[in-house]
């Protein structure tokens, strides 16, 4: 069973968002998705100022059996990306939603809007089992 | 048992002196600043430590001529000695590529010949030889369907479609072609999905990419509907030779309805692969594509004494996509082949796809009566198969990969894992013909005793291989502490003094 | 039956255990439509004696000739022992290490290698080997363009005395991806670094450096290297590897040093063998390693702590990323690298360099002998073994004449560069003795009318 903490909220590519009180957002994978990827090796992140439309290819999460692109959730521009990831790409397996963080954006609309919640995304994992 | 780098079996000033010339020429008209200040840091040996060391090497490795090598996909019968004897004749290897055609009428008399026992093997009207292996082969086929379009002011078609089960080298090509990718889904069957097929040609469709059997090992039965779809779209159909082992001489690639085709001559035609390469990966097609193939393409026209053979190229080919290699592909494979295809001849070609079919179903009706589960036991399987470990792994927690690494250590190299990756846990096999039954048999057996023993000790099976030089590896050490050239300091990663 | 095992009885119970009557049953799933009952235009099959017979037969009739031709292929010497071992079958008929542990063997031999091309190009990575020297530069234009800093650009620099065969493949495999290659005016037979300032506001990817150039002379490649970079440009060399033993390799090049070196491998023990097999070798700087095509071997560690190797950062590539990997490449010439290595390994640094030397002084030698033959001009800047001369009339029937006496005079410049007028490129490996470089000068002299003294 993987975690899906309540308070975040997901896309069906498996990303949480979480939005900050400065008014950006935070961009990780799911709980779900680093399982599924195994333990990651790399890390590619966008450029710092890099301009995204929703589902542009943001990130680049690798292990040794897979590479999976991470799309942009919604539109924005990176303000911030994880450096500790660089060195420790495996924080994503350990800490998925804390210390595995990738991406942090200044969000076009102050709205979140077509993303699920929790209860939606657990029904999602659950549907696909 | 391990063998030492060769770099670390040096001593400072020693030579194999017999390899190189006896004094160093001077070189001072050069421009001092041109010249290098530290030399490359190449091994110091002697002659007999350098046979040592590679003959050693080698000892470390699986190959058809030492082990069963049923790797689903790959086709690895037995390359004949007399191939590489004779594409080694001096008269081949000795000679510049950009010799007068004058002087080269042996070689491209075989190239020419060749070129029609190919065009007979798939049914199509032109060949080119030059690409120089599958994926240059779709990379050459794709340009061409595009080139195809173009020419007829059809700018709009930019997508090629493939099958989930594909190579990887599929997408791949679509992408370094410009073109966008598609996926469509198999049917529980085995079969492409016709209703999505048809879903998704349209204006747009440049063409499908197919393998025929797929890589799941069946014969896709709708295949003259599936050329309906796609030419009645106004595509074209792509067929990725790398399954036509199965095949040849019971039905052809143009019969099928196909328009373009590459040939992996490393599989079917049986020249080496060489722990990777090099392969030939030549393509064939029909009429509408014959104006696109890749150049130099061998031509022959009646002389004073005879045939006369010669290069065609740019001025004879003007709507060719173009060059694909330096020369002339890779010559010496291809004369591998043509040595292959002259033994077996039109009878033979026959023979090795019922032979090797007849060894696939056997195998799988094998496995199948003892228990394993066929991914598809509804059908006939082609030259290859697919079981699933999937009960055995929700059972004991062995997967596919721990089979393959038990294989290892009963002398068999592991069959093809986790592809396709539709199905999970798989193993993916494929005997080919030139093994006997006996050899069938003792595989089958070696499997059972796995799974035998996975029910008793998942432990057991997990720490395989414990024979072979290394055990299993760390891969995720390999990919983050990326350690890829010798350094001379001791101090390299994996490089630990002996 | 050539290479099948099955007798009558083994087939017997083997379509009995499937349950079926006849080997042509189980095709029973391909429409009857689609079927064919066999391959006319395919001859009958021969036996072994036979096709020797006639494989013999056609080789003899490929005429043996004095080689002074390169351009892009050389003949050099090649240890008996280089084929010896690369053809046991344990190397010959083994297929790509994906299982590494029954793979130890390819897997170090390519580590080796890697380590060898590395170190010959003054670069920290290299990958397994490319198709050949061609394609490895189009895959070296394509990794400059997925590692540019300027992100949109997708032009390529070449100067003009690149290898115009290379220049044509790599526009067919770039073209599917809107790359262009541009060519950089040139004066007397290298890059002319004052027409430079003309690009200024212009982007690209990269610039490509031949070294030595098709000419057989050398690009001011310190220069070119200071500007590339200065403008945010990569830097590519394209290099021939025995050249490297003698001259400062890529990595050193300029203030910064190349980014990517590629090139054909052929002369690293590889016979001429009618144009391939061949292969391409790539290398670069370890910021770019993700960038890099085709497969890469690295050393790690095993359960119990032992060294060992297996390919490695192998989601790059395309049986993992598929649509979107670096390459469509699968294949490496494992082979011809399996050879290579040996051949390094017997050379060593100062046998390499000591052929390479030989070659440039063989080459000298015969200008020098050529130039004497009246109305022939030798070239004035400095080359490697290659060079250029320009004869009194037209190049190619004099190349005939040349072949009819046995002799490969060189390669026929003006159709691809007619500004240099009826231009000769000319190559004497370490394999050409006096004798040979005098019984050119001989011909030469015979094709021209001119009389020499022997």
């Amino acid at each position: 069973m993987s975690s899906v903490p309540k308070q975040l909220q997901y896309t069906e590519e498996h990303e949480w968002v979480r939005r900050e009180d400065d008014g950006t957002v935070v961009i990780g994978i799911t709980d779900h998705a680093q399982q599924q990827l195994g333990e990651l090796v790399y890390v590619e992140l966008p450029e710092v100022g890099r301009t995204l439309k929703p589902g542009d290819a943001m990130a680049v999460v690798e292990s040794t059996k897979a590479a999976s692109d991470v799309y942009a959730p919604l539109a924005g521009a990176v303000r911030a990306v994880n450096p500790a990831l660089t060195a420790e790409p495996e924080l994503v397996n350990t800490d998925p939603y804390g210390a595995g963080w990738l991406v942090r954006l200044q969000a076009a609309d102050s709205q979140l809007s077509g993303l699920l919640d929790a209860s939606a995304y657990t029904a999602l994992l659950d549907a696909a089992d | 048992m391990r063998e030492p780098l060769i770099f670390d079996q040096g001593r400072p000033g020693r030579r194999a002196p017999s390899q190189a010339p006896a004094v160093a020429a001077a070189t001072d008209d050069l421009p001092a600043a041109l010249l290098r200040r530290t030399p490359p840091p190449l091994p110091e040996v002697s002659e007999l430590q350098v046979v040592r060391h590679f003959t050693r090497l080698s000892q470390l490795n699986f190959s058809i001529d030492t082990h069963f090598y049923p790797l689903g996909s790959c086709t690895m019968k037995y390359n004949p000695r007399a191939a590489n004897k004779l594409a080694m004749l001096p008269g081949f290897l000795d000679r510049h590529p950009l010799e007068p055609e004058a002087h080269a009428q042996g070689f491209l008399e075989c190239l020419f010949d060749l070129q029609e026992m190919l065009k007979a093997a798939t049914g199509m009207s032109g060949v080119s030889l030059t690409p120089m292996a599958g994926a240059q082969g779709e990379f050459a086929g794709v340009a061409m369907i595009r080139a195809y379009h173009q020419s007829r002011g059809d700018t709009a078609r930019d997508q090629i479609i493939v099958p989930d089960a594909a190579h990887g080298t599929n997408p791949a090509t679509a992408t370094m072609c410009g073109c966008d990718v598609v996926e469509i889904p198999t049917g529980p069957d085995g079969d492409v999905d016709l209703a999505a097929l048809r879903q998704v040609v349209g204006p747009r469709t440049a063409g499908i990419m197919l393998t025929n059997p797929s890589t799941l090992g069946v014969f896709e039965r709708r295949i003259a509907e599936i050329a309906e779809v796609v030419h009645g779209a106004g595509g074209l159909l792509y067929y990725d030779g790398a399954n036509l082992n199965a095949i040849l001489g019971r039905t052809l690639p143009a019969a099928m309805g196909f328009d373009v085709v590459h040939i992996n001559l490393h599989k079917t035609f049986s020249t080496p692969h060489g722990g990777g390469g090099p392969g030939a990966g030549i393509v064939a097609v029909n009429d509408r594509l014959e104006p696109f193939l890749p150049i130099p393409i061998v031509g022959r026209r009646d002389g004073a004494g005879g045939h006369e053979y010669r290069w065609l190229a740019e001025a004879e080919r003007p709507r060719s996509i173009g060059r694909l290699s330096g020369f002339m592909g890779n010559a010496g494979i291809l004369l591998r082949a043509y040595v292959y295809m002259r033994l077996l001849g039109a009878e033979g070609m026959r023979r090795v796809s019922g032979y090797a079919t007849l060894n696939a179903n056997y195998l799988m009706k094998r496995l199948a009566a003892a228990g394993f589960t066929p991914a598809f036991p509804q059908r006939r399987a082609s030259h290859e198969f697919i079981i699933s470990l999937k009960d055995v792994t929700r059972d004991t927690g062995v997967s596919a990969m721990d089979f393959a690494k038990a294989l290892l250590d009963k002398g068999f190299h592991a069959p093809t894992t986790y592809f396709p990756m539709l199905v999970p846990e798989c193993l993916l096999i494929e005997p080919t013909e030139s093994e006997a039954r006996q050899e069938l048999d003792a595989f089958a057996q070696a499997l059972i005793e796995i799974r035998d023993l996975a029910f008793k000790d998942a432990a057991e099976v997990k720490s395989a291989p414990r024979t072979m030089p290394v055990r299993r590896l760390d891969d995720v050490r390999a990919a983050k502490q990326l350690d890829l050239t010798w350094q001379s300091r001791a101090d390299s990663p994996a490089v630990s003094p002996r | 039956m050539p290479f099948i095992p099955h007798t009558t009885e083994d087939t017997a119970a083997m379509l009995g255990a499937i349950g079926a009557r006849t080997i042509e049953d189980l095709f029973d799933e391909i429409p009857p439509a689609l079927r064919v009952d066999g391959l006319p235009g395919v001859p009958v099959g021969l036996s072994e004696a036979a096709v020797t017979r006639l494989m013999r037969e056609r080789a003899a009739r490929n005429r043996a000739t004095l080689c002074f031709l390169g351009a892009g292929a050389y003949e050099h010497h090649i240890p008996a022992a280089v084929w010896e071992i690369a053809t046991r079958g344990e190397f010959y008929s083994a297929y790509t290490p994906y299982q590494a542990e029954a793979s130890q063997g390819t897997l170090q031999l390519i580590y080796e290698y890697q380590s060898m091309l590395a170190g010959l190009t003054g670069l920290e990575v290299s990958n397994a080997s490319l198709y050949d020297g061609a394609t490895a530069f189009a895959e070296a234009c394509l990794m400059a363009v997925r590692g540019a800093r300027q992100a949109r650009a997708r032009r390529i620099a070449v100067p003009r005395y690149m290898n115009p065969v290379w220049l044509k493949v790599a526009r067919a495999l770039v073209a599917g991806q809107d790359i262009e290659l541009v060519e950089l005016a040139a004066a007397a037979g290298r890059t002319d670094l004052d027409a430079l300032a003309t690009l200024d506001g212009q982007d690209f990817a990269a610039v490509c450096i031949p070294y030595p150039n098709f000419l057989g002379g050398f690009e001011p490649v310190d220069e070119l290297t200071n500007w590339a970079h200065a403008r945010g440009m990569l830097v590519i060399a394209a290099c021939n590897p025995t050249a490297l033993a003698l001259l400062k390799p890529p990595g050193e090049w300029g203030e910064k040093g190349a980014d990517i070196a590629c090139g054909e491998g052929q002369p690293l023990g590889i016979p001429l063998s009618s144009g391939g097999p061949y292969f391409g070798f790539l290398t670069c700087r370890k910021a770019l390693v993700r960038q890099m095509p085709g497969r890469l071997v690295g050393g790690t560690l095993d359960v119990d702590g032992r060294p060992g190797f297996t390919l490695t950062l192998q989601a790059r590539e395309q049986h993992i990323r598929r649509s979107k990997a670096t390459s469509n490449i699968c294949t490496n010439q494992g082979l011809m690298v399996t050879a290579a290595t040996i051949y390094l390994s017997l050379l060593g640094s100062e046998g390499l360099r000591r052929v390479a030397a030989q070659c440039h002084a063989n080459t000298l030698e015969l200008v020098r002998a050529l130039a004497s033959v009246g109305g022939i001009t030798a070239p004035s800047a400095p080359f490697f073994h290659e060079a250029v001369l320009t004869l009194p009339r037209p190049v190619a029937p004099v190349l005939q004449q040349l072949a009819a006496a046995g002799i490969l005079g060189g390669y026929d410049l003006s159709a691809d560069f007619p500004e240099l007028g009826s231009a000769l490129l000319v190559c004497a490996t370490e394999l050409r003795t006096a004798e040979d470089i005098a019984a050119y000068r001989r011909a030469l002299a015979g094709v021209l009318g001119v009389a020499v003294a022997a």
